[in-house]
This record gives structure tokens, sequence and C-alpha cells, in this order.
């Protein structure tokens, strides 16, 4: 265990410093000088070569590449990923407030998600092609065929003219306005579910026929076991598992999308910012976005291993 | 890890191209079809269907009724149906049909979904076409080579991993510049990344066999064994692989001319088209949302029905799978 446990930990730290290196060069790629840029933005074009050379210096864009990445690193590890150059406020003060919105999202979408998911899962494959079964993988099928753009703006669309009623704009805080948090959060994250779901029950799906045809189902069969106990105590724990080794996974996914779905339904989290970041050209806020979001997928994916392997010894062992 | 030749054989046993000698190759794909078409009739008409959106992309333009860009200022958000008996604001598209309505500057919906696939549908291939086929390079070289450099690659791949896909593409589009060019180059890095795991997994256990071994013995080189005894072993999976990633090209493309940072917004593009549909979604008239929608779920359900029916037939150890 501790070996598999140093081992696994041990590959997560070159990665961490691979994906910084990666996504700190990709925003130097960017065409255009954003000294340039912040100048022009001032409202005169005109500016002379001390002032862009001021400028750049101000920015600490006159340095060599090294130096930059070093001196960005070091700062991320003080907690201060520099000046968003749009807003002319620290990235961490622009980010901090939306983390918990994105994240609230995503983690309610996944419940929903595994609620809906779980049980058609476990029906379809313990009546593996049965009506039932054929007309839930049709459907897994199509629901990941449907783009979450389009559930967002259908599930919008109806709300506004079906029910005359949208989510309230903004974000509330959800310690301190429950209902109002709920009402914003929930259609989102419902979109988002809608969509994720379909893995999670194909997952499940495969994952309980493969159990279903261990020779530990037999055995506890050929006891006597009634039905129930079989499924339940026997085949859906170990099913269980397989799901949840997924679900690093499934919040990159559930992230990813959330990006979108921030933009239709207006909520003020991190993809959207991403997205405002982007238009608006300003690197330094688009390069700690990503982080944030590559940084999570990564260290929920170690966990879920971490967990996985102190659950199944198979894994430690292996 | 069981290779598809030593399975006992059943229904589901996959169809075994390659079985055949040399020659008789047309025929012999017809027949795969046929029974293809037999076993698998979901999956083969998917497959049609997406042949038929494929087709769209030289005829498309050809068939369009109007000028994807010609706005026409009073029949903006026009419904279905209507027909342009205005002679000031139609000149020469006078006494035409918009048989899908019209946008919110009155711009043919039906012609605008017809160039679309332009776009859209050709993204879609030549990412796949490129990226998968790149990382199954990079996959078999990676698996082949070992060591040091397979260590390396690996680690790369798994790093581009960690970054949520939408993400990673607004990323490299941020840094390129959005247009189509770019997305398709964000595809493709997606794409390597995916099939150079794929790929490199199956090309680990091919590398372990026997004829492997006795190709080496004779003196062959890297690149032979590769090309003419990995690659070929390889073939199942880079197809199922392909083939389940079309529908996601056409999705993220979608998205990300739908987020305004694809295809420039006048371009006629599918998520471009959804995006006028979102933004004024309080008046928008139902059908700005239901065609281009439609479209876009027909063209990725297509395909995934063809994906996963292939998978079923060519790698049987997959089904189910995600």
């Amino acid at each position: 265990m501790r070996q598999y446990v140093a081992k696994r930990v041990l590959l997560y730290f070159p990665t961490l410093v691979l994906i910084s290196v990666l996504v700190f060069l990709l925003m130097r790629v960017i065409p255009g000088d954003p000294a340039i840029q912040l100048l022009a933005a001032g409202g005169d074009a005109s500016y002379t070569e001390e002032e862009l050379a001021e400028k750049r210096a101000d920015l600490g864009i006159d340095r060599p590449l090294p130096v930059q990445y070093v001196d960005w690193i070091w700062g991320m590890l003080r907690g201060d990923l520099g000046l968003a150059l749009y807003y002319q406020r620290p990235v961490v003060e622009e980010l901090s407030p939306r983390i918990p919105i994105t994240f609230e999202i995503a983690i309610l979408a996944m419940i929903i998600s595994i609620i809906l998911a779980v049980p058609l899962g476990i029906v379809s494959a313990i009546t593996q092609d049965s009506l039932f079964d054929y007309i839930g993988r049709a459907f897994t099928i199509f629901g990941i065929s449907v783009p979450i753009f389009v559930t967002g703006i259908v599930s919008i669309y109806i709300l506004a003219r079906v029910f005359n009623w949208l989510p309230p704009f903004g974000y509330a805080k959800l310690w301190e306005a429950p209902w109002e948090n709920l009402q914003q959060i929930f259609f989102p994250a419902l979109t988002l579910a809608i969509f994720q779901m379909n893995f999670t029950a194909r997952v499940t799906r495969s994952a309980m026929l493969e159990v279903l045809r261990e020779d530990y189902i037999r055995t506890a069969h050929s006891k006597g076991l009634r039905e129930r106990v079989v499924l339940v105590r026997h085949a859906l724990k170990n099913a269980l598992l397989p799901i949840f080794g997924v679900a690093g996974w499934s919040l990159a996914i559930l992230l990813g999308g959330s990006v979108i779905i921030e933009q239709i339904f207006v909520v003020p989290g991190l993809g959207r910012l991403l997205i405002e970041s982007i238009l608006q050209r300003d690197y330094n806020l688009v390069q700690g976005v990503v982080m944030v979001f590559a940084v999570t997928v990564l260290t929920v994916n170690l966990m879920v291993d971490l967990a996985l392997a102190w659950i199944d010894p198979r894994i430690r062992y292996g | 890890m069981v290779s598809p030749a030593e399975q006992p054989r059943t229904a589901d046993t996959p169809l075994r191209e390659g079985q055949n000698p040399v020659g008789n190759a047309a025929r012999t794909a017809a027949k795969a079809i046929r029974e293809f078409y037999r076993r698998k009739r979901l999956g083969a008409i998917g497959g049609f269907v997406f042949l038929v959106l494929i087709l769209l992309i030289p005829i498309g333009p050809a068939v369009a009724p109007f000028d994807p860009y010609s706005p026409h200022g009073q029949f903006k958000y026009a419904g279905p149906g209507t027909v342009c008996d205005s002679e000031s604001a139609c000149r020469e598209n006078f006494g035409k049909t918009f048989w899908f309505g019209a946008d919110q500057l009155g711009r043919d919906t039906l012609s605008r979904l017809l160039h679309g696939a332009q776009i859209s549908m050709r993204v879609a291939i030549i990412s796949v076409l490129v990226g998968v086929t790149a990382g199954a390079l990079i996959g078999m070289a990676s698996a082949y080579f070992g060591g040091i450099i397979d260590l390396v690659i690996q680690r790369l791949l798994d790093t581009l991993m960690s970054i949520p896909v939408i993400i990673l593409a607004l990323a490299i589009v941020a840094a390129f510049g959005a247009s189509v060019t770019n997305v398709i180059l964000a595809l493709v890095i997606i794409f390597i990344t995916g099939s150079g795991r794929v790929i490199r997994a199956q090309a680990m256990a091919v590398r372990e066999t026997d004829y492997v071994l006795a190709a080496t013995a004779v003196g062959a080189g890297p690149v032979r064994i590769i090309m003419r005894h990995i690659a070929p072993n390889c073939a199942a999976p880079y197809i199922v692989f392909a083939t389940a990633n079309l529908g996601y090209a056409i999705v993220v493309e979608a998205a990300l001319s739908f987020l305004g940072v694809g295809a420039p917004p006048d371009d006629p593009t599918w998520g471009g088209m959804l995006a006028v549909a979102g933004n004024n979604f309080i008046e928008v008239s139902p059908w700005l949302l239901l065609f281009p929608g439609l479209v876009i779920c027909i063209a990725v359900f297509s395909v995934n029905l063809l994906g996963d029916a292939l998978r079923d037939v060519l790698d049987p150890r997959l089904r189910g799978a995600t």
C-alpha cells in the first residue's frame, strides 16, 4: 500500500509541473503584445518607445521566459497569480469568489446524475437484452449525442416560455440565501446532469454486467441467498468501484460543461470568467483559470486513485 | 490480453476483414458492409445518415436556395414556410420559400445549415483523421520503443488529458486566435492525447506477439515492424476510436462556435446558429433553436450509433464501455 501511494503521489508532482509549463508557454504564444494593448486601451494610440518599454517592465514581460515562469510559479506557491490585465486586479481576487459557484454546480450535477443513472444502469444490466435494456441503451446513446448547449437552451426556453420563470441572475451564497442559491444553481446543474447521466448509466451497466458473470455471484446464488441480497451486497458493491473510478473523469467533463452552461444561464462562475478573459486576451487570467481547472482534475484523480487502492486490494497489489 | 483471433466463435465474433487474401477488395468490402447491416441494423442506418451528411459538404452549397450571408430585413425571425413575396426585400430571391424560417437578420436558416456542413463536418473529419492518425503513430512508437521515450510521451499525454477538453480547446484557441484552422488544431491535439493512449495499449499487446519477434529476428527495422506488423493489428481500435470521436469533434466545434471563439460569427456554422438562438432566447422563434439543434443531434447520434455498432463488431472486449 505504502509503495503504491508513494508511486502515485510522486507521479502527481511532475504532471503538475508539466501542466504549468504547458499552460505558461501556451499563453506566451498569444499574438499581440499585452503592453501595446493596454496602452492602446488607454485611449490614445500614440505612445513613445520609452512608455512601451516602461509598461513592459511594469508587467514584467521584458524578462526572459524562464525568469517569468519561475516568478509565476513562486507567486503561485504564495497564492499570488499576478494581475488580471484587463481589470487591473489580482487574479486571485477575480478567481476566488467564482470557484465555489462552478464547483457547486459541478458537484450538484454529479449527485443528480448518479441518482438518475445508477438505478437505470443496474436495472438495464439485470434485465439484459430485455425491452427495458434496449430502450435504456438507445436513450443513453441518444443522450450522449445531445450537446450540453442544446439541452441548456431548450431548458431556458421551456422555463421562460412555458413556466414564465427564469433563474434569478447573479449568485447568492449557499450559506446566506440557500433558497435563492438553489434556484440559481439547480437548473444549470440539472442540465449538466442530464448529459452526464448517460455516461454514468453506461459505465454502471457494463460494470454490473461484468460483475454478474463472476464466480462469486454464482456461488452466492447457489448458497440460496435471496436475489436482492446477491444483487445489493455482492454485485452492486463491486460494481460501484468502476463507477467511483471514473469520478475524476466525470468531474473533468462536468467542469468543461459548466463553461458552456454558465454562459447560457448567465452564472458568474469560473467558466464565464474564462470566456471573458479569452475575449479580452487577458492571459494572466486565462492561465489562472486553466490552472485551477487542471489542478482540480489532477487532485481529484489522485484522491480517487488512492481511495480505490484503499478500498480494493487488487489495485494496490496488482 | 486476448487477441480477437483467440476468442471462441459466437454470434458476435468480430468480422475479420483481412482474412481474405489480397484482391477482390471491393467485393470483400461490399460483403462486409452487407454483413454489418445484417447484424447491426441501427449502426448501419447511422452510418448511412452520416454519409448523407458528409455528402452535404460538396452538395450543400449547390442546393441551398438562398445566399447564406444575404439578410432580408423584412423577414427577420420569419417562420418556416414564409414565402419571399416582397419585391423590394428579395430581389434575386423573389418567390423563394424560407423552408426553415429566417434568423435575426432575415438570413435563410436552411441555406445556412446546408453551408454550415462545410465547416462543421469538414472540421470533424479533418481533425479526426489527422489527430487520431498522429496519435496512433505516436502511440505505436511509444509502445514499440518503450523505456524513456514511452515514459516521456505518456507523461505528456497524461498531462494534456488532465485539462478538461473544452477548456484545453478554449486555451488553445485563445493562444492562437479564433479561427476554423485553430479549432482544428485544438481538436487534433485533443485526439492525439486520446488515441495515443488507446493505440499504445493495443500496440503493447501486439509487440509481445511471436510474429513481431519473428520479424525482429529476420532483421526488420522499427519502421517496418511498426507499419507492417503492429499497425494492421491496431486497425480495429483505430477505426472504433476514430468513429466514436467524429461525433465528439462535431460537438466541440459547435461548442466553440457557440461560445464565439470558433469560426467568425457571420459564417454559417451549426453551433454559431444556436448561439443566435441562445442570445436572443426571449424573442427567439423556436425554429431558430430547433433546426440547428436537430441537425447537430442527428449528426452526432448517427455517428455514435455507427461507432457503437463498429465497436461491438470489431472489438468485443470494449462492449458496453463508454
